[in-house]
C-alpha cells in the first residue's frame, strides 16, 4: 500500500505497538538546553537513572546565556547562573555531548543541531522545547517534549507516543521577490489558526517547497508548533544530501553512501493517502506581520488591524478585544505605518547564515531609524563567525544594529535581557505571546527582511518597496 | 505519582483561547532548577498587579473567593498551547489543580499533565461554557465532578459529559505509574530493536 513518510518514519522507529492508539517509537537522538534539561538530568540523578546511550545525547546553552559581548556563567537573570553551572555539571557526569560557553559551536539547539549534523534526514529526535519540529526541513521527524518525557527518552530510548494523524500541506505556485519562508508559515497559520494542526503530524509539499533552500526550510518547520501541529517535515532531496554532507556528525564513507541510499527512499508514495490536505496558494501571499498576541493574529501588512466588531463568535472577539488592548492598537489602522521602538533579528526561527545575508543586503548603505533599537543575536557561535568572515557584523554595525553572541536572548523573556516596557518590536522571532520579549513588551512578528525594512522606516512597512525610496 | 480517580471540587472558569504557557508560568518565574516552589510565578503577570511583583490583582479570578480554593480550571481551546516548559504543569499542581477542562489543549502541555497527576479532559466548547455558566451561578456550591472510573464529568445539573482519553493516559494516572519503570518491562524489545536496527542504519550509532 502506498505510503506517507511520516508513516514511514513511524514504522521505522516502530518497537511496539502497545495496542490503545500508542506505539513505543525509538529515539535516535536527544537534545537537551540548559533551560529544562538541567531538570530532566538532575531529576535522573536523584532517582539513581542513567542516561542509556550519551554518545547519542547532546546538550547546550541557550536559553539563559546572557548575549552580550563579553558574557560569563554570570546572567542578568536571577538565579541564571544556577542553571548553567547544573547543567554542565549534570552533562558531564552523564557523559553527554555538551556544546558549552566558549565553545564556537555553543548556539540556540536548532540552529547547531542542523549545523552539527546531528539532526539527519528521517531520524527522530526529540528536545524539551516545543520548536524542535524546526528540524523537520531536514526531513527528520523532531518534536518537543516536556522534562519528564526527555528522562524517559534519555533512559530508555523510546518514548510512547500516541500515532499522528497525518496532514499535507502544499505550497503551490511560486513565492513573489521579497517573501519568504516565514511568510508562507505565518500565512498557514493566520488561515488555519493556532489550533489548526493539533493532533496532527505534517508535510510541507509542492513547488515553492521543493524550491526552498534548507535553511528556509528549517524557518517552514521551526512553527509548525505555532500551528498546534505535533510536527512538520519536508522531505528530503538532493539540497538536503548536500546540506548535510561533511558535517561533524553526519554519516562518512561507506556509511555515508548506505545513509544516502536509505535517505532517498523517504518520500510519500503517489497515490498515498493524508487525514487532511490544505492547499496554499503562494502567488498571493505578501509580506505577513503579525498585529495580535497569538501567531494567528497576523495578516498582510497591506492590510489593517481587524475590527472585533466583525467577529460573530464571541470568544473570537473577546480574544480580539484583549490582544488589540495588549497591543495598543485601534481597529481599522493601516498596518503599514504603525510606529516601532525596536527590532529584533535572532531566534530558531530566523537566525541562520542565509537570513544575515538577507538582512544585510536591505541595510547596505542604509541606517536604522532614529530612536529605534535593533539588535541582531547570531543562531550560533558558527553562524557569528562565518557572518564575520564575510563582513555582515560591520553591515549590522554600520546600519545601527548592535552585534551580540549567540543565544535565544530577547525571543523570550526570563528576568534578564528584554526589550523596555510597552516597546513596540518587530521581531524575527516565532512568539508574540503577552510579555513573551519583556515585560508588557508588543511584539509584531514578520520575517527577517521585514524586520529590517522596519527597523529602517522606524515603523510597519512592505519590504518589497524598499528598494524604490 | 499522585493517583486520580474521583474529584469533586470548586471549578475556576478562566474561558479564553490560546492561554499558552508563557502565561501560565512566565520565564522569569522559573528561578530554580527544581520542580518546586513554581506555585507562586502561576499565572503571574495575570494575578499580580506588576511583572515581579506580589501584590494580587483583585479582578483575576484566582484571587478571589471561593475560586482561592478551586482544584479545576475551566478553559477555551488550545490550553497550554505554546513552550514546551513543563513548569506550567508543576505550578499548577504545586497551587492545587487537578483536573482543566476544555475543547483542547497544546500537545506537550497535555502529555506534561499527565505525567504529572493532572487530568485534562477535552470537551466541546458549548459544554464547557454550559459548566461554567452553572459554575458561576453559586461557585461554592455548585462543584464539579470529574470522574476517571467512568469518564465522565458532571456539574451542577446532575448531567453526565461523557469524554475520552487514550487507555494509557488514563491506566497511568488511576494507577499514578511512573512512566520509565513500564516501560522499562520492555527493555529486551528494545534492546532487540537497537541490535536489528544497528545492522539498518549503522550511521545513527555514533562511537562511543
Ligand atoms: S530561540 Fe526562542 S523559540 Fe527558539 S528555542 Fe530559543 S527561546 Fe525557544
Amino acid at each position: 500500500m502506498p505510503s506517507t513518510i511520516i508513516e514511514k518514519l513511524w514504522n521505522e522507529h516502530l518497537v511496539a505497538d502497545l495496542g490503545d492508539g500508542t506505539s513505543l517509537i525509538y529515539i535516535d537522538r536527544v537534545f537537551l538546553h540548559e533551560r529544562t534539561g538541567s531538570v530532566a538530568l538532575k531529576s535522573l540523578e536523584a532517582a539513581s537513572r542513567s542516561v542509556r546511550n550519551p554518545e547519542q545525547t547532546f546538550c547546550t546553552m541557550d536559553h539563559i546565556v546572557d548575549t552580550f559581548p563579553g558574557r560569563t556563567d554570570k546572567t542578568m537573570m536571577p538565579s541564571g547562573t544556577d542553571f548553567i553551572v547544573a547543567t554542565r555539571d549534570a552533562s558531564h557526569a552523564a557523559g553527554i555531548n555538551l556544546f558549552d560557553l566558549g565553545d564556537r559551536r555553543q548556539g540556540i539547539a536548532h540552529v547547531i543541531s542542523p549545523e552539527q549534523g546531528i539532526a539527519l534526514p528521517g531520524v527522530t529526535l526529540v528536545c524539551p522545547d516545543s520548536h524542535t519540529g524546526t528540524l523537520g526541513g531536514l526531513g527528520a521527524l523532531a518534536w518537543g517534549i516536556g522534562s519528564t518525557e526527555a528522562e524517559h527518552a534519555l533512559v530508555t530510548k523510546t518514548l510512547v507516543v500516541k500515532k499522528p494523524k497525518t496532514m499535507r500541506v502544499t505550497f503551490t505556485g511560486s513565492l513573489k521577490p521579497g517573501i519568504t519562508a516565514k511568510d508562507m508559515i505565518l500565512k498557514l497559520i493566520g488561515e488555519h489558526t493556532a489550533s489548526g494542526g493539533i493532533g496532527y503530524a505534517i508535510e510541507f509539499a509542492g513547488e515553492a517547497v521543493r524550491n526552498l533552500e534548507i535553511e528556509a526550510r528549517l524557518t517552514l518547520c521551526n512553527m509548525t508548533v505555532e500551528f498546534g501541529a505535533w510536527s512538520g517535515m519536508v522531505a528530503p532531496d538532493q539540497k538536503t544530501i548536500d546540506y548535510v554532507k561533511g558535517r561533524p556528525y553526519a554519516p562518512t564513507d561507506d556509511q555515508w553512501d548506505k545513509a544516502v541510499e536509505y535517505w532517498r527512499t523517504l518520500k510519500t508514495d503517489d497515490g498515498a493517502r493524508f487525514d487532511k490536505e490544505i492547499v496554499i496558494d503562494c502567488d498571493a501571499i505578501v509580506p505577513q506581520v503579525s498585529w495580535g498576541t497569538s501567531p494567528m493574529h497576523e495578516t498582510g501588512i497591506d492590510q489593517s488591524v481587524p475590527d472585533p466588531a466583525a467577529e460573530t463568535d464571541e470568544g473570537k472577539r473577546t480574544a480580539i478585544e484583549k490582544a488589540l488592548e495588549y497591543m495598543a492598537l485601534e481597529p481599522g489602522t493601516a498596518m503599514e505605518g504603525i510606529p516601532i521602538d525596536a527590532a529584533f533579528i535572532g531566534s530558531c526561527t530566523n537566525s541562520r547564515i542565509s537570513d544575515l545575508r538577507e538582512v544585510a543586503a536591505i541595510l547596505k548603505g542604509r541606517k536604522v531609524a532614529e530612536g529605534v533599537k535593533a539588535i541582531c543575536v547570531p543562531g550560533s557561535g558558527l553562524v557569528k563567525q562565518a557572518a564575520e568572515a564575510e563582513g555582515l557584523d560591520k553591515v549590522f554595525t554600520d546600519a545601527g544594529f548592535e552585534w551580540r553572541e549567540s543565544g535565544c536572548s530577547m525571543c523570550f523573556y526570563a528576568g534578564g535581557e528584554s526589550f523596555g516596557f510597552e516597546e513596540r518590536v518587530v521581531s524575527s522571532t516565532n512568539r508574540n505571546f503577552e510579555n513573551r520579549q519583556g515585560p508588557r513588551t508588543r511584539t509584531h512578528l514578520a520575517s527577517p527582511t521585514t524586520v529590517a525594512a522596519c527597523a529602517i522606516k522606524g515603523h510597519l512597512t512592505d519590504v518589497r518597496n524598499i528598494d524604490n525610496d | 505519582m499522585e493517583k486520580f480517580t474521583v474529584l469533586e471540587a470548586i471549578a475556576a472558569p478562566i474561558l479564553r483561547i490560546n492561554i499558552d504557557t508563557d502565561v501560565i508560568i512566565p520565564s522569569r518565574e522559573m528561578k530554580r532548577v527544581s520542580k518546586e516552589g513554581l506555585s507562586d510565578g502561576m499565572f503571574a503577570n495575570w494575578r499580580y498587579t506588576e511583572p515581579g511583583g506580589r501584590e494580587e490583582q483583585a479582578d483575576f479570578i484566582l484571587n478571589q473567593e471561593p475560586y482561592r480554593q478551586a482544584k479545576i480550571i475551566l478553559s477555551g481551546d488550545n490550553f497550554g498551547c505554546g513552550s514546551s516548559r513543563e513548569h506550567a504543569v508543576w505550578a499548577l499542581h504545586e497551587w492545587g489543580i487537578r483536573a482543566i477542562i476544555a475543547p483542547g489543549f497544546g500537545n506537550i502541555f497535555y502529555g506534561n499533565c499527565i505525567r504529572n497527576g493532572i487530568l485534562p479532559v477535552v470537551l466541546a466548547n458549548d459544554v464547557v461554557e454550559n459548566i461554567a455558566a452553572q459554575v458561576e451561578a453559586n461557585p461554592a456550591n455548585n462543584l464539579v465532578n470529574v470522574n476517571l472510573s467512568n469518564c465522565t464529568v458532571t456539574a451542577a445539573d446532575g448531567l453526565a459529559h461523557a469524554f475520552e482519553i487514550g487507555p494509557g493516559d488514563r491506566e497511568m494516572l488511576l494507577e499514578g505509574l511512573d512512566a520509565i519503570a513500564v516501560t522499562q518491562r520492555r527493555d529486551d524489545e528494545i534492546l532487540a530493536f537497537q541490535a536489528r536496527d544497528r545492522l539498518k542504519r549503522p550511521w545513527i550509532y555514533l562511537e562511543e
